[in-house]
């Protein structure tokens, strides 16, 4: 079968090549990759978080490297909706894959007025990211307690005629509980995980790595506690799921897809391998094609207990 | 310029100094188009070591297509790299970074430390058309001369005990090499600190000043934001793109 009916899938009413996106964060605004990838090709292309107003993000040194993982901390930089939608959304639409905006506000009010400025033709869904670690006012609060969660996602579709996704923060003790509120707040689809809370220390200054103190953890160390967060996510609601953390390859994501995830999103590899969105999507459709699957839709949920 | 991931071959691998060791790599793609300043970003495929590692292209052989990067054990990764043996694939992602303006007559090189390194493929591409001022903490560190033997008009040396050269910092011997010679321009690579120095001594003598800043990063392609810093006019950049080369009255 053809590798692009075996792929083509539909999400919360976005119609994709793939179930493959890039995480917020990790792709820039996609056409830093045109070297490496058909942005035709993937699902959809998450962009950096954006604000109302710029912001720099953070001092000090924003990466460093973990056992099979890395730290973050940029702290949300991004030149603000305005400039978003002015200068980078005309540039980026011509290569022709969906784009979905990761926004995050200080208060659930910039949520809807953020929604609003961006329900416009070549914007094809928003991801509200209520779960940054790194900015005091980046939504963290939003995405612990599920009653502010709710508001967020509330005040979005108020907003706008677009899809709204709401990413779940992992550092929560019941994702079932969030999961379920966002749902019930009309959310049409739930995105998980964003980054583990973790920090690093210099031994030899005795200082923390990060110039924030804590980051947010991300790469393969995460990867288990993300497929498990997808998992019981996927118990507790009925809306679609992208799952996300630490994939590196097609056969983390068929993990993904089995627990659950009707997309999936692809993050920290990228850093690693600027073409590696490619290699996952034909390495997802030999997957389909070797086990006689006729769509990738015959393997969410799929997995036996 | 297009940017290109693709395994090259590991020619050699050898210590040029105490923990120094110099990497070449058959890469003809990336050899074939780089421009001095620019880096690569290489993939060490050893013990967890997820991200790559960026290092500035010390020298290059476009016609025998050979890429040579010159590097401090300094960390995991770069510790990690001492063990690389010739035959072995290493896959390079460049060239990343936009490089120095080659449009000097009559410049001269500063570099500091490690930061020497970038400047040896400038030396090489101006063909004795430029002077070079290198600095380094003894002599042990100064096996640079005979890299840039070739390559330069004029070389001088600083040591911070004096075991080579002028005793002192390139800063120091600086004003009076700017006496002695009317250049047209500055490369500067090394540490913050000493680029500094070097570009208030420049702004000064009102000559033109191009500085080659280092920064963590993990993708080199613009995209994670870890190297952003900040312009003198409020400009938000990153090093691995809009960088690793400034105009110093930019980021200094």
């Amino acid at each position: 079968m053809e590798q692009s009916a075996l792929l083509r899938t539909e999400l919360a009413g976005i119609k994709m090549q793939s179930p493959v996106w890039t995480a917020s964060g990790t792709f820039g605004f996609g056409e830093e990759f045109t070297d490496f990838v058909d942005l035709h090709r993937l699902g959809a292309v998450v962009v950096k978080g954006t604000t109302l107003q710029p912001r720099r993000g953070n001092d000090g040194v924003r990466m460093t490297e973990t056992p099979a993982g890395m730290l973050n901390c940029i702290g949300l930089e991004n030149p603000g909706v305005d400039f978003f939608l002015n200068d980078i959304l005309p540039r980026i639409q011509k290569y022709g894959s969906n784009i979905i905006v990761n926004i995050s506000g200080s208060t659930v009010e910039e949520y809807g007025i953020l929604a609003e400025k961006l329900d416009v033709p070549g914007v094809a869904g928003i991801e509200l990211n209520v779960s940054c670690p790194n900015v005091k006012d980046g939504g963290i609060i939003f995405g612990t307690d599920p009653k502010a969660a709710a508001a967020v996602v509330t005040a979005a579709k108020k907003h706008t005629s677009l899809p709204v996704i709401l990413k779940l923060s992992p550092n929560v003790t019941d994702i079932a509980l969030m999961a379920r509120a966002v749902e019930e707040a009309g959310a049409d689809a739930i995105s998980l995980i964003n980054t583990l809370l973790g920090m690093a220390i210099d031994i030899h200054t005795w200082r923390p790595v990060l110039g924030n103190v804590t980051g947010g953890l991300s790469g393969p160390a995460v990867k288990p506690v993300a497929l498990r967060l997808v998992w019981q996510t996927a118990q507790a609601v009925h809306i679609p799921i992208i799952g996300m953390g630490g994939i590196m390859n097609a056969d983390d994501a068929i993990e993904f897809f089995l627990a659950g995830a009707s997309a999936v999103s692809i993050g920290t590899a990228n850093f690693v391998d600027p073409a590696i969105t490619m290699k996952i999507i034909d390495g997802i459709a030999d997957y389909l094609q070797l086990h006689h699957l006729n769509n990738i839709e015959e393997l969410i949920g799929k997995m036996k207990l | 310029m297009p940017k290109i991931s693709i395994d090259a071959i590991i020619l050699e691998n050898k210590p040029l100094g105490s923990d120094i060791y110099q990497l070449s790599v058959a890469c003809p793609e990336i050899a074939s188009c780089a421009q001095p300043g620019m880096f690569v970003q290489l993939q060490i495929n050893r013990e967890m070591l997820l991200l790559r590692r960026p290092l500035s292209i010390a020298d290059l052989d476009a016609a025998a297509g050979t890429v040579t990067f010159i590097y401090r054990r300094i960390g995991k990764g770069t510790a990690a790299m001492t063990s690389l043996q010739p035959q072995e694939k290493i896959n390079c992602l460049g060239p990343l970074g936009h490089g120095f303006a080659m449009t000097a007559k009559n410049p001269l090189l500063i570099g500091g430390g490690l930061g020497i390194a970038p400047l040896l493929f400038v030396a090489h591409r101006l063909a004795g058309q430029a002077d070079i001022l290198m600095g380094g903490r003894c002599r042990q560190e100064m096996f640079w001369p005979e890299l840039f033997q070739p390559y330069a008009r004029k070389i001088f040396i600083t040591t911070d005990d004096g075991s080579l050269g002028t005793k002192g910092f390139t800063i120091d011997l600086l004003p009076m090499l700017l006496q002695q010679e009317k250049y047209d321009q500055i490369i500067v690579c090394g540490p913050e600190i000493m680029m500094r120095g070097v570009a208030k001594i420049a702004a000064a003598a009102s000559i033109p000043c191009q500085v080659s800043l280092e920064k963590r990063m993990a993708c080199g392609l613009g995209a994670c934001l870890s190297c952003s810093c900040d312009t003198n006019d409020g400009r938000r950049v990153k090093v691995c793109k809009d960088g690793p080369v400034f105009w110093a009255q930019e980021v200094l």
